[in-house]
């Protein structure tokens, strides 16, 4: 048959009309989206029965209380707890993604021993009788050789009973050198030092106050107990209270506060001042607290009347003269106002004079120990553990001067920002191991490379970290905690909290690997050391130990997960100063030098200030951020792998840099590649950076991004108080 | 949209979002995350490619410093009634993947059933369905958290916010049990709305004048739920796709920023 034009159209419609009428093309469609949808790998989650288990975030330290939902033993979500007295039902992105960081790729299954090169990352899996005893050697010969001073220990915990038994074992040992990552709370507590006479720590009744004045503390970019604070804020816009943020950049709490007011970075202490002088000279303050309850008002008076008039100020801080008075009159007009300060979240001291001349602010309104103002807050715990009787030895190194110089009447118990410079420059003696437990020092210490090479002078570096950050890839041998939901904890020292409180973090789920909890291992470590330094530790476990201290608060603090002093009120004014007048004491002695400090660098180099910025959408501290996390962070903060850092759009004009593009930022420590930002939440001059950025350890969804603030800055210790007063740096910023 | 399919009292949910007291955190975003088995990928910086069934925008009042304000909008599915359930995702959807509940007010997406034709993307003006370009994967152990009350999806397909559809079932399920009609406010609560820190998420039942999402906009159900509180607005108001998401906000800009106005034209009323 001879196939012509017709008969082959005829033919060809004549099939398509037959397979659009019969059912095949619908079913093989069909079976196609069943088929391509049906693929193995993609998981099916096994259901199961669903339980809660309550327990306390232990990611910051900020407290709040868990829910964790279970689907048999795998935990499933986790949620805030309703009725916790910090939270109540609410929670931060952090603790959300808390089951990525117990299920993720970055968790360290076993003791490791190093094989390679420092830093290499190559580690062989040992026994922890292997690890333990290692250490133990280690230790025992320092101590025979007569030098257990040189053993050095970084704690994240300030309190806390791990962080407690740790600095224990140190002094039982012989060691002086205990240092705790150092935050505002350090400052404050200084501050209570010098002018309540007493070093208890600073409560803010924020959910009664009604004028909130904050020196760029990022009430609401995670400083303090984050949920809380959240709370506070939503409390203070119900009742029309007002919160006023003066800070260089308008960050997520300037954009929520009724009024930002832009500064000139660091001169937050001399608008504190400024501050105060008007209220001085317009008789705004509370003379009933001033007159009766205070010793050095006069001297205070004369020091801001000279120094800090509203035309000098406004000259330091940008801030116009009438703007400064009519700020003042607010303050002082409100009926229960409070000034906080504590830079972003708050991770770093900050000078002194600003953190005195904030409070200073409070006592003139006489807002100290009253509802809606600040509190001094009694220990929680009386931590009645049995003296610690040192031997010979032990008593020799603890004689030694400290690796960090910190210590004495006037200083805090620990300066680790002085720490690198010790080891690297002229220290009194070589620091032959360091332990570090739940801190990430070679992330979080400003100028890292000045931390590294300070770890490359130790010869023994030993990491309890759960996870391979940066200091457990830098160590020698990795003795893994517990995940935080595998463990106890006791929570204390929760900061800004207005009631004696702690928490009890307790295990979720069953160790996933081969861990143990660090307190535990420092309990086992003293026993295998024998001794004065096994019978300073009388308790067979961490529990046992847990127990004995908590008392009769463990009923409720295993139950409710938290034991609280909930009618806790402060003393009042007659009894709550310890000074040696008995009264507040206006201390003039931080403001010896200028409250005014210059960042460091060379202005005609690095004509652009550059200034560190917190989001909770990036977790700064030692615990980095979970896959989640990074996924919510904008693309004006992260571009695929560079930081996106933000400068006025007049500097990008003079500069040449436009929206998106790549730049290299200098500063004296460090040179980085960058892209711009051009935002009008930033004067002009500035360069803000995101924190939280540049991670070199944890997995490869936060390897390897961004830039990490820390490596450009570097710290700059108080005259006063020796804390690092650092909070920027010079820069520069250049078309790339 | 069948009617009275179930015995349960009908009800139409809704979100209510005060934008004064969001902060941006991205709370809400995690938590949905994590409730919804939402994957994840090394780089989540191409924002048109990340899936995000609540995501916070920044919106800016366009001032330059120092006079910027900023405010941030958390936007889930907006789960448009549209008129008589013709939301424009589901008017469009070929295969009924897609569905408007007559009964809960909720937008359904049944995972199987997409085909991935990308319509109802392409009809939605809020941007709030995401298609699945890659598989899931899920780091060695990290499956394990995953739960089962929310489907993994597959590649190839949209998803979108089902304003936690599973913990409904969950709550009615329980309510049938207890011979109950109704869904106390309290049983039934997205993820997002429980986890804000800030308190910024009320959710609840818009036609029960009981719960707070109610009190708060006080809907005028004769106009297609037009908010009658004089702070409260919707995305794209004009637009008529009705939307159960209200805003708060005592700042105008932010009000005016809710939609697309004319250059030198005056906001719309509201009533």
């Amino acid at each position: 048959m001879k196939i012509d034009r017709r008969s082959f159209l005829s033919l060809g419609i004549g099939a398509a009309a037959g397979t659009a009428l019969s059912p095949l093309p619908w079913k093989i469609t069909d079976d196609l989206s069943i088929w391509s949808q049906n693929w193995p790998w993609t998981p099916v989650p096994q259901d199961g029965e669903a339980t809660y288990v309550n327990s306390v975030c232990t990611l910051c330290p900020g407290g709040c209380g868990i829910s964790v939902r279970k689907i048999d033993d795998r935990a499933v979500k986790i949620e805030g707890m309703k009725g916790f007295p910090i939270n109540d039902g609410g929670i931060c992105i952090l603790g959300l993604s808390g089951l990525q960081l117990l299920y993720g790729p970055t968790r360290i299954a076993s003791p490791l021993k190093r094989t390679g090169k420092r830093g290499e990352g190559a580690f062989q899996a040992v026994s922890w009788k292997q690890a333990i005893s290692e250490v133990v050697d280690k230790l025992s010969s320092l101590r025979k050789e007569g030098k257990p001073h040189t053993v050095a220990g970084i704690s994240g915990e300030r309190e806390g009973t791990t962080g407690r038994l740790f600095k224990r074992f140190l002094t039982a040992y012989g060691s002086p050198n205990f240092m705790h990552v150092p935050s505002a709370a350090d400052a404050s507590e200084q501050v209570l030092y010098l002018m309540h006479g007493q070093g208890t720590t600073l409560g803010m009744d924020l959910e009664n106050a009604d004028y909130i004045l904050s020196f760029s503390a990022g009430l609401l970019d995670g400083w303090g107990s984050p949920v809380r604070m959240f709370k506070a804020n939503s409390r203070l816009k119900d009742k029309k209270g007002k919160l006023v943020q003066i800070e260089p950049r308008l960050s997520s709490t300037a954009a929520k506060a009724d009024k930002w007011l832009p500064i000139t970075p660091g001169a937050e202490g001399a608008l504190a001042l400024g501050l105060a002088h008007v209220i001085i000279a317009e008789s705004l303050h509370n003379r009933e607290f001033i007159e009766n309850y205070t010793s050095g008002f006069e001297a205070f008076a004369n020091y801001v009347r000279n120094g800090f008039s509203p035309d000098i100020v406004a000259q330091i801080t940008g801030i116009p003269k009438a703007g400064i008075v009519s700020l003042a009159r607010e303050f002082a007009g409100a009926s229960r106002p409070v000034a906080i300060c504590g830079r972003g979240q708050g991770d770093t001291p900050g000078a002194l004079c600003e953190a005195v001349a904030v409070h200073a602010l409070n006592a003139l309104v006489g807002n100290i120990n009253r509802t809606g103002g600040v509190w001094s807050v009694a220990q929680p715990v009386d931590f009645n553990w049995s003296q610690v009787w040192p031997d010979e030895p032990a008593r020799m190194g603890l004689a030694r001067k400290r690796i960090d110089g910190a210590g004495g009447p006037l200083l805090p118990q620990s300066l680790l920002n002085r720490f690198p410079q010790a080891v690297n420059g002229k220290n009194p003696y070589e620091v032959q191991a360091l332990l570090v437990s739940n801190a990430n020092p070679l992330y979080t210490m400003r100028d890292v490379e000045s931390v590294k090479k300070a770890f490359d002078r130790i010869g023994f570096i030993v990491s309890f970290s759960s996870y391979m950050d940066e200091t457990a890839q830098y160590s020698d041998l990795i003795l893994p905690n517990h995940h935080y939901l595998e463990r106890y904890e006791v929570v204390e020292g929760i900061k800004g909290m207005t009631s004696p409180f702690i928490g009890m973090a307790k295990p979720v789920v069953k160790p996933l690997y081969n861990t143990r909890h660090t307190a535990d291992v420092i309990i086992e470590l003293a026993s295998e050391l024998k001794g004065t330094v096994a019978a300073a530790f009388p308790w067979a476990s961490y529990e046992a130990c847990l127990k004995q201290t908590l008392g009769y608060k463990v009923n409720a603090l295993a139950e409710d997960g938290y034991w609280m002093d909930g009618g806790y009120m402060p003393p009042d004014w007659s009894n709550a100063f310890k000074t040696p007048s008995g009264k507040f004491e206006f201390n003039l002695s931080p403001f010896k030098h200028k409250v005014y400090t210059h960042p460091e660098g060379d202005p005609s180099i690095f004509p652009l200030v550059l200034i560190p910025y917190d989001s909770l959408r990036l977790a700064n501290d030692q615990i980095g951020n979970a896959p989640f996390m990074t996924k919510t962070v904008a693309d004006t903060v992260l571009q695929k792998s560079d930081a996106v850092v933000e400068i006025n759009p007049e500097t990008g004009k003079q500069l040449r840099l436009a929206e998106g593009s790549l730049a290299v930022l200098k500063t004296p420590k460090k040179t980085v590649k960058v892209a711009v930002h051009l935002s009008q939440g930033v004067g002009p001059g500035i360069v803000a950076v995101p924190r939280g950025l540049g991670h070199l350890g944890n997995d490869r969804y936060l390897a390897g991004k961004g830039v990490n603030v820390n490596d450009l800055i570097g710290p700059v210790d108080d005259v006063v108080s020796g804390l690092d007063a650092a909070w920027g740096i010079r820069a520069s910023l250049a078309k790339s | 949209m069948k009617e009275g399919h179930n015995q349960i009292q009908t009800s139409k949910f809704g979100m209510v979002i005060d934008l004064d007291k969001c902060t941006g955190c991205g709370a809400c975003m995690v938590a949905c995350m994590s409730e919804n088995n939402v994957p994840f990928r090394e780089d989540e910086s191409d924002k048109l490619l990340s899936i995000t069934w609540m995501r916070v925008y920044q919106i800016s009042n366009g001032k330059p410093y120092p006079d910027n304000e900023i405010c941030y909008l958390p936007r889930p599915c907006m789960h448009c009634e549209g008129h008589a359930g013709h939301s424009p995702c589901v008017s469009v959807c070929p295969a009924t993947a897609t569905d408007y509940d007559s009964a809960s007010g909720i937008v359904s997406q049944i995972y199987t059933r997409c085909f991935g034709c990308r319509y109802c993307m392409g009809a939605c003006p809020y941007h709030a369905r995401y298609f699945n370009w890659w598989d899931p994967v899920w780091p060695k152990g990290m499956e394990q958290y995953l739960s089962p009350n929310v489907s993994p999806r597959m590649r190839g397909i949209v998803e979108k916010c089902s304003f936690c559809f599973h913990r409904y079932q969950l709550a009615r399920d329980k309510a049938y049990y207890e011979g109950r009609r109704t869904i106390k406010e309290e049983e039934y609560q997205s993820a997002c709305t429980q986890a804000c820190p800030a308190g910024a998420i009320t959710f609840g039942d818009l036609l029960n004048p009981g719960h707070k999402v109610h009190q708060m906009v006080l809907p005028d159900l004769n106009h297609h739920g037009r908010p009658r509180n004089p702070h409260a607005f919707r995305l794209l108001e004009r637009l008529g796709t009705n939307p159960k998401v209200y805003y708060l906000s005592g700042r105008e800009w932010v009000r005016r920023a809710g939609d697309n106005y004319v250059q030198g034209e005056k906001q719309a009323e509201h009533h």
